[in-house]
């Protein structure tokens, strides 16, 4: 075992795949360039001296090309690992996303497929609207396409190794404030934790029960696991016992632990940074609503950002974005019912 | 004036052509019939474009083409029969039936599944050019665009990074004047929509007489051999026209009659078949013998396809994720 943040649990599973496996390459603005950062966040740093800019190629600001380099290249055979540095540029590729990597497999009819990893760094830090947004749930909503979102260092390299290995096109989401980098963010969350030295991958649609409880369950993802975990805590000295799940990926979503877990608990709870209108929460209420209904003893609560684009002061942009008070405030009216 | 190449190469490109044009016709007749379901975005009139460009690249070599995919897909050596099938929606379709008209296309030939989103395929063609030489190869890339194309900011982002990277790809504009129905004139200022834009990105480019299938030929000679020498890109930018309209039940009214009749008098086929008589490379019998054989041959397929199995409706369901299938 050895201690790392998730930042370098990142760069150790693109480090490991692209020794395994030639065809594995990064690209992206900014990617590693020498004296840069390595990406916008370190994760790519240090890449460039191992394996030379054949294999780490550093782009121009150009997300459409980003996107469709990586469905060329991984269509006939390559396994690009793109860093957007901003998640909230995911907009400028929609069509290479959306159009392009998403519908290519179903629309040769299976015969082409394309292995892609796109990263994108996501939350609320400090920056303003348009460096900001949690993207999840418009990709949830995209056949053809797999959604994660790692939290831990643990994760964080099993599932990237999973996903440059998946032979489809996978939105990472990393969160800014979990990185753990040497680049400092206000408010970040210290993330090191313990990373297997031996090789290991985690498959996609399994959720992580991050603590156990009894009396509501609360679904929660990335920054909002950790928010979601502390609210519980506080709660257990109000006799309130919360279990706290965090699905890892969207697409596939694991319904089956989050069911197993409100057949015990009668109480749903989804926390996420995303909006709320439309948000992945929004999906989990509806599938409990259409299959499990008589499993729910209080409606479902979604505690999700305000349907506002994300605003720089820090006390708005605090208010926002859920916090560990809104999620205790919403655990005891579930509790209460 | 072009070189006549021998007469095996002469009359394989003249084949093809004709093939292409007898495809495509057939279609229009049968959508017209109402047999043909979907939509369709045909190339007759552009033939000399596709047959030029593709007759000399290898298997290996990769091409990427549009919502009018018809020619190159041929050309490239899709199949005729998954071609037809795929237009009827049939499960032996070269995409099983989940494409259709503006999705044919077949990897296992180099023939990368048809884009219909103008202009979608230059990033996707920097991709895979980038991949012909990650992999150590001298395979090169070919993407067919439409003069509307030249307008999308994709296009931009593709030619900037193909110039930087001296990728192996040719950007090949097939310039038939209008944008679906939209005169090119109304919505760019350049006489060479996509050439008078190489200069920008420093990437050679060429004009071409489209409708010419040796010039077009010879200038696929010398951008594709740059591609393949590691020289970079080059833009190809070739005058054509269609002969029918931008899709289904499009009566072109928005085209001026005289420029219509000075354009089909340039019809690539009817020009490059008096050229083949005139210079003595093949008789008129000959010749005959050829078409009737390539009907026959389309006729046959038509009708299989018509004939061949529907998809079962479940499996629409199936291949949104990769299952293993090959090519």
């Amino acid at each position: 075992m050895a201690e790392m943040s998730v930042a370098d649990a990142l760069k150790l599973a693109i480090q490991e795949e692209m020794r395994r496996d030639e065809t594995v390459f990064c690209l992206g603005e900014d990617v590693d360039i020498k004296g840069g950062m390595g990406g916008a966040f370190t994760v790519t740093k240090g890449l460039l001296d191992e394996f030379g800019p054949e294999r780490v190629i550093n782009t121009p600001i150009a997300e459409i090309l980003i996107a469709g380099v990586c469905v060329g290249a991984g269509m006939t055979g390559m396994r690009p690992v793109a860093d957007l540095q901003y998640g909230d540029f995911l907009f400028c590729m929609m069509d290479q996303l959306v159009n392009q990597a998403a519908k290519m497999c179903y629309m040769s009819g299976g015969k082409v497929h394309i292995p892609m990893v796109m990263r994108a760094p996501c939350g609320a830090t400090n920056r303003g609207a348009q460096h900001a947004q949690s993207l999840e749930s418009y990709f949830i909503h995209v056949p053809g396409l797999k959604v994660i979102c790692p939290s831990t260092p643990y994760d964080a390299k099993g599932m990237m190794k999973q996903a440059i290995r998946d032979d489809n096109p996978v939105l990472v989401f990393e969160h800014k404030l979990l990185y753990g980098s040497s680049r400092k963010e206000k408010d970040a969350v210290r993330t090191s934790g313990e990373v297997p030295k031996e090789e290991y991958t985690i498959e996609f649609g399994k959720a992580a029960v991050r603590k156990e409880g009894t009396d509501v369950t609360i679904v929660a993802n990335l920054l909002m696991s950790y928010r979601a975990q502390e609210a519980a805590k506080a709660l257990e000295s109000e006799g309130i016992s919360c279990e706290v799940i965090d699905p890892r990926s969207l697409v596939p979503f694991d319904y089956e632990t989050v069911e197993r877990s409100v057949k015990k608990t009668g109480r749903l709870m989804v926390v996420h940074e995303d909006t709320y209108n439309g948000g992945w929460g929004a999906q989990v209420a509806a599938h409990f609503a259409e299959y499990c209904i008589f499993d729910l003893d209080a409606p479902v609560k979604i505690v999700a950002a305000y349907d506002t684009p994300i605003p720089f002061a820090a006390p708005m942009e605090n208010f926002v974005i859920p916090s560990v008070d809104r999620i205790k405030e919403a655990a005891r009216e579930l509790a209460a019912f | 004036m072009t070189k006549m190449p021998e007469k095996e190469r002469a009359v394989g490109m003249y084949r093809r052509m004709y093939q292409i044009r007898q495809y495509e016709e057939t279609i229009y007749y049968l959508f017209l019939e109402g047999i043909m379901p979907g939509t369709i975005h045909q190339s007759h009139g552009q033939e000399a474009c596709a047959v030029g460009m593709i007759y000399d690249l290898r298997k290996e070599d990769y091409i990427l083409t549009t919502h009018r995919p018809a020619g190159h897909d041929l050309a490239k050596g899709v199949s005729l029969r998954s071609m037809l099938c795929e237009m009827f929606g049939k499960s032996e379709g070269c995409c099983k039936g989940k494409g259709g008209a503006m999705h044919t296309g077949d990897l296992s030939v180099g023939a990368v599944t048809a884009n219909a989103i103008v202009g979608g395929n230059l990033p996707i063609a920097a991709g895979v050019a980038l991949r012909c030489r990650m992999m150590k190869t001298d395979n090169v890339a070919v993407c067919f665009f439409g003069d509307g194309a030249s307008n999308e900011g994709a296009f931009h982002e593709a030619l900037n990074a193909a110039a930087v990277w001296k990728l192996p790809v040719v950007y090949v504009c097939e310039n038939n004047l209008y944008s679906a129905t939209t005169s090119i004139r109304l919505t760019c200022s350049l006489e060479h929509v996509a050439a008078d834009r190489g200069s920008a990105y420093g990437i050679p480019s060429e004009v071409v007489d489209g409708n010419d299938v040796l010039a077009v030929n010879e200038a696929a000679a010398r951008a594709v051999g740059r591609a393949r020498n590691g020289e970079g890109p080059t833009i190809l930018e070739l005058k054509t026209y269609r002969i029918g309209g931008h899709s289904r039940n499009d009566a072109c009214g928005y085209r001026p009659e005289e420029e219509e009749q000075e354009w089909f008098a340039k019809d690539p086929i009817h020009t490059f078949r008096k050229r083949l008589l005139d210079e003595g490379v093949i008789t008129e019998e000959e010749l005959v013998k050829i078409e009737e054989e390539i009907t026959e041959e389309i006729d046959a397929e038509v009708e299989y396809a018509k004939n061949s199995k529907d998809p079962a409706p479940e499996s629409a369901l199936r291949d949104v994720y990769w299952e293993g299938g090959t090519l």
